[in-house]
């Protein structure tokens, strides 16, 4: 080998181990800013096992936890963190005083008690790791969780079974027929997403105020069996990708533009459908606006996330409830997630990349 | 020419009409649906604010000519709120538009392992209720929340973000960050769509990753990018739920959280004035469409369409 090639292969080399430490270093890089993105779910959920007094103390730590305690001769001692002689040590306060303090420690107390010189208001308390799980079942009850979630089910699967079967006749008709109108119609159509809902909302409120719909689940249903842009798009999108070849062999065979879309259109349009259901339910299921003007005097009708918000508005005071209540209404949506991310993420690409 | 112009007069075949038909009323749902839960709202909404409909007063409904906007003129709360309102688009629009972007361009980068680990974690607060994700980032903002535990160790002594008007607005901007996801999904599919090609000439021409981002990426996403910014403007102009859930609509700190939307909607919720509260949407809406059309405008000077030369 000559001196050269060798030069020419260790220069490579190097660009090489070079090209793999950017890698890494941009990959770690990257994974933090996702990791701290994503921090707040971990407050919440170790938040949500925590006592009152454990968040209401400024320097208490992360991880769910009770001050410890000690039970000596029937008393029951705190627990703090002593530094003696350069170390720290766990010790259990039995007489507290100004300027010194007497001490046993837990781990041997048949030594006696331990004097320490200063004030032991000074001191940090140790903790012990204790998750309180009863928090879950204490807001199970005050927030009447079963109530919530039952709303949330039955309006996010009606209004999804109406928003599906709606979208598919609509998108089938804009995707497959030629009419007059029709392009102007869609861009009528996509332009329904530009609009600011408070321009519709004024006169329709006052209409279901007048018809006696304010307070019942109607204004949230009904509009749903009347299709609605996003998803009309999405359908319609996918439609047009089927060959018609093959509705044309159905209707040679004798089968109507009904029959068609329901023997040939659907079955083959399975992703597009399985996207438009996931988005909708999980969009109904996170809605609040609607159901809060239209549902405000009547909480047994309300889903969850009305639910929720209002129980935040009772119990402030106690941050670990609100966070435990947030965990309860989350984890619908966020298991169907991990179960169909690829739907999900295929589907959002299918609506931003046409435009 | 002639023949342009006749080609509408030709009277449709049978078949073509029975296949119109049919797509009109497959249709339909959405024609009715159009008119009655956009169309004639939006027509009543421009025809209340020139009358006096309020729903917990028993006054006759009557015209008024040009109260309401005289109202409004005289408003300062409409104005002050619009305010608020503008005040957050400032901040908000260029992070909703640029760090979708970024991100995107990042998870996307070559130099990256695990992309679709990453990007399915990017996108998974997308799902989280925003009811539910304003109470988390409320929990991640007191005063001993993550976010200042996470300053104070790099030595920034932290601010007050839910009780100080100067930084509720970057706090509710924060919050914002788990509204990105679909943005950040977007983004990358626009990127996987730029031709390999493009960037192979743009090498052969000597051009580093600085000049291929400008000269490359930039113009080639611009449709994407403009898409998102429309769709920004759209939503921030009527922004007010988180708000509205933090501080019960308050507008604490100090009025420093009441914005427009929240002005219209304790217009027309709490108070049950209907016909001011249309008056507040249609400048709403007017200001929307009227910056809309402003950025469509522009856009020809910069949104790059492929195909189009």
């Amino acid at each position: 080998m000559t001196s050269q090639s060798l030069r020419a292969r260790r220069v490579m080399e190097r660009a090489d181990v070079a090209r793999k430490i950017r890698v890494a270093l941009m990959t770690i890089a990257m994974f933090a800013v996702v990791a701290a993105i994503l921090s707040p779910l971990a407050q919440m959920a170790l938040s949500s096992v925590k006592s009152k007094e454990q968040i209401s103390q400024a320097y208490s730590p992360v991880l769910p936890s009770d001050p410890r305690t000690y039970a000596h001769d029937g008393e029951t001692y705190d627990v703090y963190r002593v530094p003696i002689d350069g170390e720290e040590r766990e010790l259990a306060l039995v007489k507290k005083g100004r300027t010194e303090s007497e001490f046993i420690d837990p781990d041997n107390p048949g030594r006696g008690p331990i004097t320490w010189q200063g004030s032991w208001r000074n001191l940090e308390p140790s903790w012990t790791l204790a998750p309180k799980w009863s928090n879950y079942a204490e807001v199970w009850g005050l927030i009447d969780y079963p109530r919530l979630l039952f709303n949330t089910v039955a309006l996010a699967v009606i209004s999804t079974i109406g928003t599906v079967i709606s979208c598919t006749l609509v998108a089938y008709g804009f995707a497959r027929f030629r009419f007059p109108g029709r392009g102007p119609l869609f861009t009528l159509l996509i332009a329904t997403v530009f609009l600011p809902t408070a321009v519709t909302l004024i006169p329709t409120y006052t209409v279901y105020a007048q018809i006696g719909w304010v307070g019942t689940w109607l204004p949230l249903l009904v509009p749903t069996f009347f299709g609605n842009a996003y998803n009309v798009f999405l359908l319609r999108q996918y439609f047009m990708t089927i060959p018609r070849a093959m509705d044309e062999a159905a209707s040679i065979d004798g089968a109507g533009p009904l029959r068609t879309l329901v023997s040939v259109i659907v079955p083959q349009a399975w992703p597009a459908i399985t996207a438009v259901t996931l988005f909708n339910f999980v969009y109904t299921w996170n809605d609040y606006f609607t159901p809060l003007i239209y549902l405000s005097g009547q909480p047994d009708l309300q889903p969850l996330q009305v639910g929720l918000a209002a129980f935040n508005g009772l119990f402030y005071t106690n941050p670990a409830y609100i966070q435990a209540g947030t965990m309860m209404t989350i984890a619908v949506p966020v298991v169907l997630f991990v179960f169909f991310q690829r739907t999900f993420v295929r589907g959002i690409m299918a609506t931003g990349v046409e435009k | 020419m002639t023949a342009i112009r006749t080609r509408r007069r030709i009277p449709m075949t049978l078949m073509a009409r029975r296949e119109a038909r049919h797509g009109y009323l497959f249709i339909l749902p959405w024609i009715i649906g159009f008119l009655a839960f956009t169309a004639i709202p939006m027509a009543a909404t421009f025809v209340f604010t020139f009358l006096n409909i309020s729903l917990n007063q028993q006054e006759p409904i009557a015209f008024v000519g040009l109260d309401n906007y005289r109202r409004l003129l005289g408003d300062e709360q409409a104005w002050s709120s619009l305010g608020v309102t503008f005040r957050f688009a400032l901040l908000w629009l260029p992070v909703v538009i640029v760090v979708p972007f970024l991100l995107a361009l990042a998870v996307n980068s070559k130099s990256i392992r695990g992309s679709s680990l990453m990007r399915v974690l990017l996108f998974m607060p997308y799902v989280v209720p925003f009811v539910a994700s304003a109470l988390i980032w409320q929990n991640m903002l007191v005063d001993n929340g993550w976010v200042n535990r996470a300053l104070g160790w790099i030595g920034i002594s932290p601010p007050s973000w839910l009780n100080d008007p100067t930084w509720v607005i970057p706090g509710l901007v924060m919050m914002g960050f788990w509204g990105l996801g679909a943005g950040i999904i977007i983004n990358l599919a626009g990127l996987r769509g730029i031709p390999t090609e493009l960037y192979d000439a743009a090498r052969l021409d000597g051009a580093g990753w600085w000049r291929q981002l400008r000269h490359v990426t930039i113009p080639m996403m611009s449709p994407v990018l403009f898409y998102t910014m429309i769709l920004a403007v759209v939503e921030v102009m009527q922004y007010f739920l988180v708000p509205l859930v933090l501080f019960n609509g308050t507008g604490d700190p100090a009025g420093a959280t009441r914005f427009f939307n929240l002005y219209l909607y304790q217009t027309f919720f709490t108070y049950q004035e209907m016909s001011y509260g249309s008056t507040l949407a249609w400048l709403l809406f007017v200001i929307t469409l009227v910056v809309t059309l402003l950025l469509f405008r522009v856009s020809r000077h910069w949104v790059h369409y492929a195909g189009e030369r």
